[in-house]
């Protein structure tokens, strides 16, 4: 053995001790669990606790991809998204234009404006919770919405409600990330823009948005997915209800696991998930792509 | 005339600029509302809270309803299993991260692009897709309701090693050539060079790595059964739900437990937007 050899193996034998944590972790907690939700989809839940569940391949994917269940909980993710996203966005790029001006005192504006990224979704759901209380919330309260059920028992106003609380749980991140967006658009095209008299108006929408145009999709992006992935304020506020109207496709997927003890059907819910997302990031990249003007 | 012009044009500027100021107060006012008022009714006594028209300043604010919270909610215990969990998840994404990006970086092996593209897949499996097994290998390895149950599945990050990657690759190779020359090897240079280096962006990601933890809300919800273990996410939930007939004590405690990283994201302001975008790479 030359001593070349020695050194590259050594090299190599170095080189997966190092990636081993890593590698071993995805393998046990990422790609194996990957495999083993399809799997899992194959098998039908025993019509009572403690029977063996048995295997029926895809009959249980087409069963419950083709139900209107299925679709129902789609379309209200969907929607979701639909309340949540654009809104989400828009506020985001208003307040980062507004704070974007020196003025005296500006960095606290900016600190408010970025202040619910210090709160968590649990945190977020509960100062709802309490606010939209029939009893106690002063948002019942302004909106004369006291006593009753309240707001969020109110098939109409659920969803709505809790893109609502979505929607000011993420705009401190929104409002962070456009800020920043703004901050780096080069400055010579904006003044030159001044210069050739262009009023503020036009110059938003033919300057700044179209080179914002790449941090707005990736904006959109990740919106979209968080928008899907919306758990944790269904769990405290509707727990899906009322009447199915916030019983969207993880918290359903959520119920079926451990709550009906239906991992089968889960797992087809997760699966259809993960595809959906997958999609759903080609489908925009690829559009984006072909819109999306890149600065430079 | 002139002066006219120039008065009236002062004018103009001096109205545009308070209606600026106008709109940030109100658009500040609208965002800061719920956080006010929920730490106005935490000081607030239960009487208080249900009065109308509401109580918009604690006169003879309650500060009990804090105490009350921390220690009748166990709202102490929740946020130490928090910081726990957290500090270990951090550090242990920080760690296996810096360690494989360095190996796809600077060291050659076979093997190494497939197993670069497989750590990069995984930003493509959200963590629902995979709950139902995880789930099941916890329960299976007898770790249900432990700190560990909330760790092990996230000691490694995708996004981390990519960023790393990026961030070791515009590594000048001079450098190691020199170091290599002093006898310098691979652990060292790493922990003595690269890493001191690159403390930006490891700062940056490690900041994301906790924010991410912390927020955790479906995995600690469904691995965990009693408050010894539970995070303070998983708390609030027992909070809202128990305590719900003293709300004052609910809002006291909301606050409780948003105040940490509110304090954290303070101190590390500068850290704050590359470690969100950074995160970003995923969603």
């Amino acid at each position: 053995m030359t001593p070349r050899f020695i050194r590259r193996a050594r090299e190599a034998a170095l080189g997966y001790l190092l990636i081993l944590p890593a590698i071993a972790a995805f393998g046990l907690f990422i790609f194996y669990p990957l495999v083993k939700t399809a799997y899992l989809g194959f098998f039908l839940a025993p019509p009572f606790p403690n029977l063996p569940s048995h295997y029926v391949g895809f009959h249980q994917y087409g069963q419950i991809l083709g139900s209107s269940d299925f679709r129902d909980s789609l379309g209200r993710t969907g929607l979701f998204v639909l309340y949540t996203v654009p809104i989400g966005i828009v506020l985001g790029l208003a307040l980062a234009n507004l704070a974007q001006k020196k003025l005296p005192g500006i960095r606290l504006f900016r600190t408010i404006f970025s202040s619910s990224v210090a709160t968590s979704v649990a945190v977020a759901s509960v100062l709802f919770f309490t606010l939209l209380n029939p009893e106690v919330g002063l948002l019942s309260y302004a909106f004369g919405k006291e006593g009753g059920n309240g707001i969020l028992a109110d098939p109409h106003w659920a969803l709505p409600a809790i893109a609502l609380v979505t929607i000011w749980q993420n705009i401190g991140f929104t409002f962070i990330l456009m800020s920043a967006a703004l901050q780096s658009l080069p400055e010579d095209v904006l003044e030159a823009s001044m210069v050739d008299g262009a009023s503020s108006g036009v110059r938003f929408r033919r300057i700044t948005l179209p080179l914002l145009s790449p941090i707005l999709f990736f904006a959109v992006v990740i919106g979209v997915i968080s928008g899907f992935q919306a758990f944790g304020q269904i769990d405290l506020l509707t727990q899906g209800g009322p009447n199915h109207a916030t019983l969207v496709l993880i918290y359903d997927l959520y119920q079926q696991a451990f709550q009906f003890n239906n991992p089968g059907y889960a797992a087809v819910l997760s699966v259809a998930l993960f595809f959906i997302l997958l999609l759903l990031t080609f489908v925009q990249f690829w559009f984006f792509q072909r819109r999306v003007s890149y600065a430079n | 005339m002139q002066t006219d012009s120039a008065v009236a044009a002062r004018r103009k500027k001096r109205t545009r600029l308070a209606v600026r100021y106008g709109v940030l107060i109100l658009a500040a006012a609208v965002i800061l509302f719920p956080i006010y008022i929920t730490v106005v009714d935490g000081l607030l006594s239960p009487q208080q809270v249900v009065q109308r028209p509401p109580t918009l300043f604690p006169l003879n604010p309650h500060w009990g309803n804090f105490a009350t919270a921390f220690n009748q909610g166990d709202l102490g215990i929740y946020l130490r299993n928090s910081a726990i969990v957290t500090i270990a998840v951090m550090v242990a994404e920080v760690l296996t991260s810096v360690l494989a990006a360095y190996a796809f970086v600077f060291l050659r092996f076979p093997g190494r692009k497939i197993l670069f593209f497989a750590s990069l897949a995984t930003l493509m499996v959200p963590f629902e897709a995979t709950l139902i097994p995880n789930y099941q290998t916890i329960q299976k390895i007898g770790l249900f309701n432990t700190f560990p149950a909330l760790i092990l599945p996230f000691i490694a990050s995708g996004i981390g090693i990519f960023l790393f990657r990026q961030a070791f690759l515009s590594f000048p190779s001079e450098i190691r050539d020199a170091s290599r020359l002093d006898g310098c090897g691979h652990i060292k240079f790493l922990f003595r060079i690269v890493a001191p280096i690159n403390r930006p962006i490891i700062a940056a990601f490690a900041l994301f790595a906790f924010l991410t933890s912390w927020n955790q809300y479906l995995w600690p919800l469904v691995v965990t059964q009693t408050n010894s273990v539970r995070t303070v996410q998983i708390g609030l939930r027992q909070l809202a739900a128990t305590n719900f007939n003293q709300i004052d004590v609910v809002f006291a405690g909301t606050i409780l437990a948003a105040l940490p990283i509110a304090v954290l994201l303070l101190a590390f302001q500068k850290q704050l937007v590359s470690g969100l975008t950074a995160g970003a790479v995923k969603g």
